[in-house]
């Protein structure tokens, strides 16, 4: 009996092991690289209020500041089987250390979709409830809905000109007092992603797309005080559907 | 054989446990932070050292230090004196003044929540990366303390009490300024306030004033005070982000601050933002402290600003001078600023000269 179960379970090691004639995918870690580019260029802490770049508008802008949100990040398979891999993230380009997250997510080696939420969706956009959200200042005023913010860009239009600051800052949208819009988006892109062992998934900002794509980006209307303009804050949101991209590295 | 090999071992601790110095192996009495219901509920855990970790003899011992003139270069001046706890452990000069009678060039900072410093990066230009490398730099500069390591050693070497406090707190009497800064550093983590009446008000044991909470709008209001972005707000009870900002203060830069510890250009003219916390007792504000009131303060925000290349874009109107607060807003805003103030702190019987 005792040699029976020695067999049984050898025979099980030894099955786990043989990966190769199995038809068992191996379970992959997944990790999340966060990269920004302006069109085609790289946008990176080195660009940080020195690279001068021309919106859909023709405005000249430079950018101190770049933060943003995303949450619910989801892998689909193609048999429709979704795989959470992370709960939420804020990038901080001036802060390398959120440019790659580490999940503590796995899959099966295959091809994926990736899903997630750009900003938090009404469920999860609490009042003060994330503390490394909160020790970094991130939280949206409660006035205008509260939560947290979703995107915070800082810069200067005009630079070889007049230069005039634009605090592009998005969140919930206030229609009115004390009635409040979400303004999150889910963002489900459509390539295929191979995700393969020590492969890592690159989520790509496109920030030339908040300035176009329904909406071209007018600084002349639009630069300042945009939290509380619910106009500005819509106007964000339509953009910030094309914003995003991903591809395996 | 494994036998022999943990036999081995052990006499290998042993042997370094008896070789006189205990530093290595000696644990002093372990004290933890106190972290206060707000910061807890609130805030990610504080920054401690694991080279350093708080002990009942290292504040002590840390506390005595920083209240003991004994570190200067002629014995006259502690670190208290120029970070004074009726202050909220900043000085009421414009510039501190050394042992020579040489004046500084900056306003002394208040020392409070500096665990809570995530990014670790100390003094008005970041040019101390822990708190501890912080503490070296005062008693040797010409212009503060002007002691050197050696000669301050040596005096605490030479002490009837030192070197029993210093066994106490690291299992050595053999004194260096590692020790030295390692302790003051345990005493200065502890300098936690959180006991204004705001934070009984976020905790919904205190009620303010229409005025206080009027003026906590206008500094959550984008079309007023704005100053939610850079200085805390109701889920940040640090009242301050803890990075640098050019905050419209000069056309011309006398003093480049972060730009000088970075040797970057963008940074030319960037200051920490400071804690909004204890306003009523940290008078002069700025890191040259050039305003005296805070009046002047909340005028420089809305009527005062001037650009340079570097102005952070919050600080959005600076083409008008500022944000324009009406005289109603700006009382409200002062109330509510005051509203920051922690009595308790300031009188805490644990953060005064000790004996």
């Amino acid at each position: 009996m005792k040699n029976l179960l020695f067999i049984l379970m050898l025979s099980f090691l030894v099955g786990a092991c043989g990966n190769d004639d199995d038809n068992t995918p191996a379970e992959v870690a997944v990790s999340l690289k966060f990269s920004q580019t302006f069109d085609n260029t790289p946008f990176t802490d080195s660009d940080i209020s020195a690279t001068v770049y021309t919106n859909e508008m023709g405005h000249e802008l430079t950018i101190s500041r770049l933060r943003y949100l995303i949450s619910k990040m989801v892998l689909k398979n193609s048999a429709g089987e979704m795989f959470p891999i992370g709960e939420y993230h804020l990038t901080d380009v001036s802060n390398a250390t959120t440019l790659l997250l580490n999940t503590n997510a796995s899959v099966p080696e295959g091809t994926y979709t990736l899903s997630f939420v750009y900003g938090f969706n009404e469920e999860n956009n609490t009042d003060g409830a994330y503390p490394d959200l909160n020790s970094v200042s991130w939280n949206w005023p409660l006035t205008l809905g509260g939560g947290y913010h979703f995107l915070q860009m800082d810069g200067n239009y005009n630079v070889n000109t007049d230069p005039a600051p634009f605090n592009f800052h998005n969140g919930t949208a206030r229609v009115s007092e004390g009635d409040f819009e979400q303004n999150f988006v889910q963002v489900d892109l459509t390539n295929s992603l191979l995700i393969e062992n020590g492969d890592v998934i690159e989520i790509k900002m496109d920030i030339a797309e908040w300035f176009t794509n329904p909406n071209t980006w007018d600084f002349n209307v639009y630069s300042t005080n945009l939290m509380p303009n619910y106009e500005a804050q819509k106007l964000m949101q339509e953009n910030a559907a094309t914003v995003f991209s991903a591809s395996v590295e | 054989m494994i036998k022999k090999t943990i036999y081995g071992l052990l006499s290998v601790i042993f042997f370094i446990s008896c070789s006189g110095d205990d530093s290595d192996t000696y644990v002093a009495t372990p004290m933890e932070l106190k972290v206060p219901e707000i910061f807890s509920q609130y805030l990610i855990a504080p920054v401690t050292s694991v080279e350093n970790p708080q002990t009942v003899e290292g504040v002590a011992l840390g506390r005595k230090l920083f209240f003991d003139p004994v570190l200067s270069g002629n014995g006259t001046q502690a670190c208290a004196d120029c970070h004074r706890p009726q202050n909220a452990f900043s000085d009421p000069r414009k510039f501190s003044v050394g042992i020579d009678g040489t004046a500084g060039f900056r306003n002394s900072m208040p020392l409070q929540n500096l665990a809570w410093n995530y990014a670790e990066s100390f003094n008005w230009d970041g040019s101390a990366t822990t708190l501890e490398e912080q503490i070296f730099e005062p008693v040797t500069n010409p212009i503060e303390m002007n002691n050197t390591w050696p000669n301050a050693v040596a005096s605490l070497q030479n002490h009837t009490q030192y070197p029993g406090l210093f066994r106490d707190a690291f299992g050595t009497s053999s004194i260096d300024s590692v020790w030295v800064t390692k302790a003051i550093a345990q005493f200065l983590r502890t300098l936690i306030s959180a006991g204004s009446r705001f934070d009984h008000h976020v905790l919904g044991e205190e009620i303010l004033t229409p005025q206080e909470l009027n003026g906590f709008n206008v500094f959550m209001d984008e079309d007023r005070g704005d100053c939610f972005h850079c200085h805390g707000n109701f889920f940040n009870p640090l009242w301050t982000d803890n990075t640098f900002h050019n905050n419209g203060l000069e056309e011309m830069f006398d003093d480049l601050g972060l730009g000088a510890v970075t040797g970057d250009p963008r940074d030319n003219g960037k200051f920490k933002a400071p804690s909004l916390r204890n306003l009523l007792y940290t008078s002069p504000y700025m890191h040259d402290g050039r305003f005296e009131t805070l009046d002047e303060v909340i005028n420089h925000y809305s009527e005062g600003l001037v650009f340079s290349e570097t102005i952070d874009p919050l600080m959005k109107a600076v083409a008008q001078g500022g944000v324009q607060l009406s005289e109603e807003d700006k009382a409200a805003l002062k109330a509510f600023l005051l509203s920051l103030s922690d009595p308790g702190f300031i009188n805490n019987p644990s953060f005064q000269t000790p004996d």
